[in-house]
């Protein structure tokens, strides 16, 4: 009697912990987080120095802030014609966050990898991010999605494709 | 009857034929193109490929050289100096994707010169370029 009460809670307990791991596993591959980067323009134009990046993390401001100022944008030259400029920024506004992603500031903040959301999701100790990580050799930036996201260019940041390079920060 | 439609389909592979001709543009196109727009300030310009490659893989003043993104060697794969995406191989016989369009020739001519030279590129330093280009092996 006394020897199968706990093995029965036990029993129990395990059950309850595999139905729960089993449920957390069903909801991440139900989240699908493959983002919207379909459109053939936005994706040749503003995917040749960098991976195409998700429409969906930035606000409306950000987005027309940025396009507003490709002639500078973030110490390289991305200028476009005033054509093709008008076609991408009503796609990236379509496909915006609906949040606002302005800074404490007031400005549209212009970096997806300094907003709130991203500094959350990408927290030190959470998932097996390090301290130093996005600027290791590996790494160096962290707007370089793909060097964890393995499926990035393609818009796909579900779970199950990240593999964080070793830590080699040196600093 | 038979004659007729053999014509018509003929005629319509010319005009086709003749379409495609005009569209694409060849890595010759632009050290010609080049070269004559040097030659209005400086009627005895050639281009040269030696001159392209101390081009550019030489600093002009600034931090980058073109080599800096593109590697000293136009047949190799470069990488981003800021982000470390690849660049795909910047000789057409290497990737004939290259020198293949004005947009997207003039585009990145204007852009990597201001970043490198904090200026645009003159006719005669893209015809040097081309040249350079051109003359490198797969
Ligand atoms: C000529 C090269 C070039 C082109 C073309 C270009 N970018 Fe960038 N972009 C950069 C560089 C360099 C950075 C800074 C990368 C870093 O710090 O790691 C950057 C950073 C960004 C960032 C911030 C990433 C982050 O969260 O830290 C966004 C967003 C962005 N670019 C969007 C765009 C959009 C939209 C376009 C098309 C209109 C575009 N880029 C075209 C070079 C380019
Ligand atoms: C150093 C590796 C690394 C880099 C670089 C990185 N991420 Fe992440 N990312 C992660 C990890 C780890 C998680 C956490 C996964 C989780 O929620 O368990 C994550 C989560 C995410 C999520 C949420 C996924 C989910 O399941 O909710 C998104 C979206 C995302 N990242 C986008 C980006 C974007 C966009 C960039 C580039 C601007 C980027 N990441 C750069 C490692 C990285
Ligand atoms: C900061 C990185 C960087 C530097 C420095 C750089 N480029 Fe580029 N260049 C690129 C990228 C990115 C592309 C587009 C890649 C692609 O189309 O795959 C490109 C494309 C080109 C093309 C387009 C070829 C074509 O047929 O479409 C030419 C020409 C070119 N670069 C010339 C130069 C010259 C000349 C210099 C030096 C004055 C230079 N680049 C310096 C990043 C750079």
């Amino acid at each position: 009697m006394t020897a199968t009460f706990p093995t029965r809670a036990l029993r129990a307990l395990a059950l309850v912990v595999a139905a729960g791991a089993a449920g957390l596993a069903l909801a991440d591959d139900d989240e699908n987080k493959r983002m919207n980067i379909n459109h053939p323009e936005y994706r040749s134009e503003c995917g040749s120095c960098h991976i195409a990046f998700p429409p969906a993390l930035l606000g409306t401001g950000s987005w027309r802030a940025m396009m507003a100022g490709l002639d500078k944008h973030f110490g390289s030259d991305a200028s476009l014609d005033a054509e093709t400029s008008a076609v991408i920024t009503k796609f990236l506004v379509a496909n915006a966050a609906r949040r606002d992603t302005s800074g404490s500031d007031g400005r549209p903040q212009l970096r997806i990898s300094d907003t709130p959301w991203f500094r959350k999701e990408h927290r030190d100790g959470h998932d097996g991010i390090t301290p130093g990580i996005f600027r290791s050799e590996a790494v160096k930036s962290a707007a370089n999605c793909a060097a964890c996201h393995r499926n990035a260019a393609e818009g796909d940041y579900s779970e199950r494709d990240i593999r964080i390079p070793r830590n080699g920060a040196r600093s | 009857m038979k004659r007729h439609t053999l014509w018509i389909l003929l005629a319509g592979t010319a005009v086709l034929a003749g379409g495609v001709a005009r569209a694409a543009e060849t890595p010759a196109d632009f050290l010609a193109r080049y070269q004559n727009e040097a030659r209005q300030s400086a009627p005895g310009f050639s281009a040269s490929a030696e001159r392209g490659e101390k081009f550019f893989t030489t600093t002009h003043g600034g931090e980058w050289s073109c080599s800096t993104c593109h590697t000293k060697n136009p047949a190799a794969r470069g990488k981003h100096a800021n982000t470390g995406k690849a660049i795909e191989p910047m000789a057409p016989a290497a990737n004939p994707e290259r020198l293949a369009s004005t947009r997207s020739v003039e585009k990145w001519f204007g852009r990597n010169c201001k970043d490198v030279l904090g200026r645009v590129c003159t006719p005669a330093e893209k015809a040097d370029v081309v040249a350079w280009l051109m003359n490198s092996p797969r």
